[in-house]
């Protein structure tokens, strides 16, 4: 039979007949092996109820300080863990490492984003123990990752006050798929033409549901706000 | 350029297809890319040459099929066609809707010989 119009042949058409014998229905989401192993990381996770964390953020934003004050302030009530991703060095590794808490260093080489595949082998030698919060800190690129589930619980996208408040219409499918938008370095608002009001309407233009935190990880300021929202989603994460 | 990922993942779909039917070659396949998943045809276009050399689609016929951006609002129930994924409901202005269209990026078929 035609695939093309279901006829039995025998006739002349302005399509070429192909035979639907010649043709295989394969039907498979192309990220499928990606998403297969995001599944397997998530349930690692669950099993351990480990609250694990996607960072992603353009290069510049700000994350490996987030994480630096955040992990000083707070690693005597909570245990952490750290994946880093970058293309090359070991870089922030070492300033996580820093502060005392373990830490997997993975270099993409040209690779722009991590994928699922990575975090899993990240995973056999990192050991996160039960009951903590592992921070994946992403590629900084705010478009390639955005694709790729690692098997997070939440992605938490990073942006600061001396990129544009225009960012998340330019780069809308990983403000589309994050749960949670920081702003960080609110303490150079006096001095950059950055407008938080016009940021956080644009972030909500693409995704209505993104909750928004505005922290300065220099001088502390709205940490707590960061604080406590790692602390609900962590105690969430233990009584599911 | 995460193109090149796309594109690697389907030759590794394409791979496990074709030990499965016990073919070396594809002479055809075709791809659903949305025109809002996130994936630049030029892109794609580019990373796609590189990808398939020497593989079991190496000079297999490529054909997209690019289903386009559509929403349906979550307040009113307009139903409209997107641009961008945060174009907004063109009847009652909420930022509230389902993608209903648009995101799709999967294999649908390959021929064989």
């Amino acid at each position: 039979m035609c695939v093309s119009c279901g006829c039995g042949g025998g006739h002349s058409h302005d399509h070429e007949h192909i035979d639907s014998s010649k043709i295989i229905d394969v039907e498979k989401d192309i990220l499928h092996q990606n998403n297969l192993l995001a599944e397997r990381n998530r349930g690692y996770f669950d099993a351990k109820e480990i609250l694990c964390l996607n960072l992603v953020s353009s290069p510049g934003s700000g994350k490996t300080s987030l994480l630096e004050k955040t992990l000083t302030d707070l690693k005597d009530t909570i245990p952490f863990a750290v994946i880093e991703g970058d293309q090359q060095t070991t870089n922030d590794a070492d300033r996580i490492h820093a502060t005392g808490t373990k830490v997997t260093q993975i270099n993409t080489g040209k690779g722009c984003h991590l994928d699922a595949h990575m975090v899993y082998h990240a995973l056999q030698g990192l050991k996160p123990v039960s009951e903590s919060i592992l921070f994946i800190e992403n590629v900084g690129n705010l478009v390639c990752p955005a694709m790729f589930d690692l098997g997070e619980k939440y992605r938490v996208v990073v942006m600061s006050v001396t990129e544009g408040d225009d960012k998340p219409l330019k780069y809308p499918d990983m403000f589309y798929s994050s749960h949670l938008c920081v702003i960080n370095k609110i303490d150079l608002l006096p001095y950059v033409p950055f407008s938080i009001e016009k940021a956080k309407e644009n972030a909500r233009r693409v995704n209505p549901n993104l909750e928004i935190i505005e922290v300065s990880s220099l001088t502390g300021e709205g940490m707590h706000q960061w604080y406590d929202w790692l602390k609900v989603k962590q105690q969430q994460t233990a009584e599911v | 350029m995460h193109e090149l990922s796309i594109a690697m993942g389907i030759v590794e779909i394409a791979d496990k297809e074709a030990l499965k039917a016990g073919v070396s070659k594809f002479n055809g396949i075709e791809l659903v890319i949305g025109e809002l998943s996130g994936v630049e045809l030029a892109s794609f276009d580019f990373a796609w040459q590189q990808a398939i050399k020497g593989t079991v689609l190496d000079a297999s016929k490529l054909e997209i099929i690019r289903p386009p951006g559509m929403g349906k609002c979550l307040d009113c129930g307009c139903e409209f066609p997107m641009q961008q994924i945060y174009d907004i409901c063109p009847s009652c202005h909420s930022y509230f809707k389902d993608i209903t269209s648009g995101k799709e990026l999967r294999v649908k078929s390959l021929l064989l010989d």
